[in-house]
């Protein structure tokens, strides 16, 4: 065993908790932690509380071990993680936000998801109620030198988009800086868990992020199930798949059509539209809804695949495997397209290791994580496919990486299909009597979902946390303008698309 | 390149214009007077206000302008400002961190105009609307004209219900 993940391990285990260990450490080993941490030891995938105690999800590098570390907080502050590690920044402004705990130390203190208009502070800690709204002022960070300017843009942008604020700082018309301001859509989601049903918590978590429905549902539910000691039935599993995989194709889809259209290159978003468009038509006859919500449910699924809607997917697969390659063949072939992509918004494998950032925005710098595989859950540890894969880090190589992901999902679909075994598709489930708790990652299109659920006796939410891969990825975007031209921002930014609503809780 | 080009001269996607939703035709007639729509006519600029949705609602309007539905052809488009808009299309439950961009957002955009309240959450707040970050509805904030209701609402409903912008509305019984 690695001194790292000895030391994760050192602390008191907490024993209702399921799916991934949790550990409550003392102040001592949280700070030896945090100062390996610093050093590159171990991943940062989520900081967060449950409005007494910060949890952070680490993985142990040498070991590729996940746990949960617990540290308590009588005094309502803890050492700051993000002195020594900086991607834990947001994460503890956002803990102080909505909790009141503060990170001791920490060098940035400004709020982050609370912009002084919820008329309350620290909703989830001892909240105090004021009277009059007037919004806070945000300092952003100054910028120094002659010939600079500052562009701002947002909440409201210039497309149909989510709303997030940029503050730009060019030269001319090269950014030097960018800052992001984000929590514009924060609904306060950790505040409507506690109480609600599963059911409910399960149709919360599936709107954290619509893009990522099924993926939320599935961390959710399968949370649900590891604290509760069952597993939803086979065919479930299964079926959960096949919409996962429905899901991840549409977006990437409909996003490599939206990056080539802010490089005004509108033809290939036409053709991209139009087979996204054909995909959720499948899957509204497949499984009743265009974007599948609800349809994954605590227990297993709320839908059936009949034998007409499996030949509907394997219509919809075949129009796939022909549409693709031409598409492919479109974005690599066309010279104009290339030279806006290539070079265009690079992400080092440093940064990307240093903040543990997932999915393609990862794995097209070098990061090979997928949740799929490791920690891994089923059916896809009994699944092959392969991942995309770059080391380019450019808009370029996000694209083809995204490529490569809808290629890894067709086989996925088709392996599923042959083999989705008949069934029940949900269980009743059990109350357990006593508090428990679940974690569980779900692999969306963006990378990998984390859930973290505690039941109370009765079996109802009594906390929730819900970590969108955003979180570890908007921080790159940042980085990867930079010594850009203002112009490629767009195409930056939505070879990324991170999701605003699922960071915003 | 020249093959995607002739594929989309020679088989068109589009489909039959669908029927102005009659459920819309008569919450419009209900609350715009009729010299508001001559001024605005039957060509319309829609600015598109996320105002705390899941981005579920984004989805759905973006296919509005896929080839299936080619909202353009109704004479209907999307703009980057709302300078230059007749219809505000809102999602979301209006969270408050919103609030002060869609009132803003309001009123920069030049009357006469119509506001179109998109999903569920646009109507109530949905599933969000016990919330304290969120005020419930875009009209606790800024009037309504007309709300497309649904979870997402689907690419023809929307449809539908922005059509019925464009039609004469039914002419109402005196009470």
């Amino acid at each position: 065993m690695t001194d790292f993940l000895s030391t994760m391990r050192r602390g008191v285990p907490v024993g209702h908790a399921r799916g991934i260990a949790r550990h409550v450490v003392d102040q001592g080993d949280w700070l030896l932690l945090i100062h390996e941490l610093g050093k590159g030891a171990a991943d940062l995938l989520a900081l967060w509380s449950c409005s007494r105690h910060v949890h952070m999800l680490l993985r142990d590098r040498a070991s590729g071990e996940f746990g949960v570390v617990t540290l308590e907080c009588p005094e309502r502050r803890y050492p700051s993680v993000s002195r020594l590690h900086l991607p834990a920044l947001r994460f503890e402004r956002t803990i102080r936000d909505l909790y009141g705990i503060d990170a001791h130390g920490a060098n940035d203190v400004r709020r982050w998801l609370d912009h002084g208009r919820w008329g309350v502070r620290k909703p989830g800690g001892l909240p105090e109620a004021y009277g009059v709204i007037t919004g806070d002022p945000y300092a952003f960070h100054a910028s120094r030198g002659e010939a600079t300017h500052q562009i701002p843009v947002g909440p409201v942008h210039a497309g149909i988009i989510e709303p997030g604020h940029f503050r730009f700082t060019a030269n001319g018309e090269v950014v030097v800086r960018l800052e992001e301001r984000l929590g514009y859509v924060h609904k306060g989601i950790e505040q409507l868990m506690p109480g609600a049903s599963v059911t409910r918590g399960a149709q919360l978590a599936g709107r954290l992020s619509g893009d990522s429905t099924v993926a939320y549902a599935i961390a959710f539910s399968r949370a649900v199930e590891l604290a509760l000691d069952v597993e939803a039935p086979a065919r479930a599993i299964w079926l959960r798949a096949v919409m996962a995989e429905i899901e991840r194709i549409a977006n990437h889809v409909g996003d490599i059509g939206a990056i080539c259209n802010d490089a005004a290159f509108a033809l290939m978003h036409a053709h991209t539209g139009a087979l996204r468009e054909r995909i959720l038509r499948a899957t509204k006859l497949c499984f009743g809804h265009r974007l599948m919500m609800d349809r994954v449910v605590p227990g297993g699924v709320a839908c059936d695949l009949s034998t007409e809607g499996v030949s509907t997917l394997r219509g919809l697969l075949a129009d796939i495997r022909k549409t693709l390659p031409r598409l492919m063949a479109l974005f690599g072939d066309t010279v104009s397209l290339q030279d806006r992509t290539v070079g265009t918004g690079r992400v080092s494998a440093d940064l990307v290791r240093q903040f543990a950032a997932g999915g393609f925005i990862g794995r097209a710098s070098g990061r090979a994580f997928d949740s799929r595989r490791a920690p891994g859950y089923a059916p896809y540890t009994e699944l092959t496919f392969a991942d995309g894969a770059s080391e380019e880090g450019d808009v370029d190589a996000r694209v083809w990486v995204r490529f490569d992901e809808i290629t890894a999902s067709l086989d996925i679909i088709e392996q599923s299909l042959a083999r989705l075994p008949q069934g029940p598709l949900r269980i009743d489930l059990p109350t357990a009597g006593e508090a428990r708790e679940g974690a569980a990652f779900a692999e969306a299109f963006r990378g990998e979902v984390f859930a973290w659920v505690r039941l109370d006796a009765q079996g109802n939410v009594e906390r929730c946390h819900l970590r969108d891969a955003s979180w570890l990825q908007w921080p790159l975007l940042e980085m990867a303008i930079k010594g850009n031209i203002v112009a490629d921002f767009p195409l930056c930014n939505k070879s990324f698309n991170c999701s605003y609503s699922g960071h915003d809780l | 390149m020249i093959r995607f080009l002739l594929e989309g001269l020679l088989r068109p996607l589009t489909e039959k214009a669908p029927r102005a939703d009659d459920g819309a035709l008569l919450e419009l007639a209900q609350k715009l007077d009729g010299v508001a729509r001559r001024k605005l006519g039957r060509s319309l600029s829609i600015r598109e206000v996320d105002a705390g949705s899941c981005n579920g609602c984004e989805l759905e309007i973006h296919a509005l302008n896929n080839a299936f539905y080619d909202l353009e052809r109704f004479g209907i488009r999307f703009v980057a400002s709302p300078r230059h808009a007749d219809v505000l299309l809102v999602t979301g439950p209006v969270t408050k961190n919103m609030s002060l961009a869609l009132q803003r957002t309001y009123a920069a955009t030049p009357d006469p105009k119509y506001v179109v309240a998109v999903g569920d959450c646009g109507f109530d707040g949905g599933v969000f609307k016990d919330s304290y970050a969120c005020c419930g509805g875009v009209s606790a904030v800024v009037p309504v004209d007309l709300h497309i209701k649904g979870c997402p609402p689907e690419p023809a409903d929307l449809l539908k219900g922005l059509i019925a912008l464009l039609e004469d509305p039914p002419v109402l019984a005196q009470v």
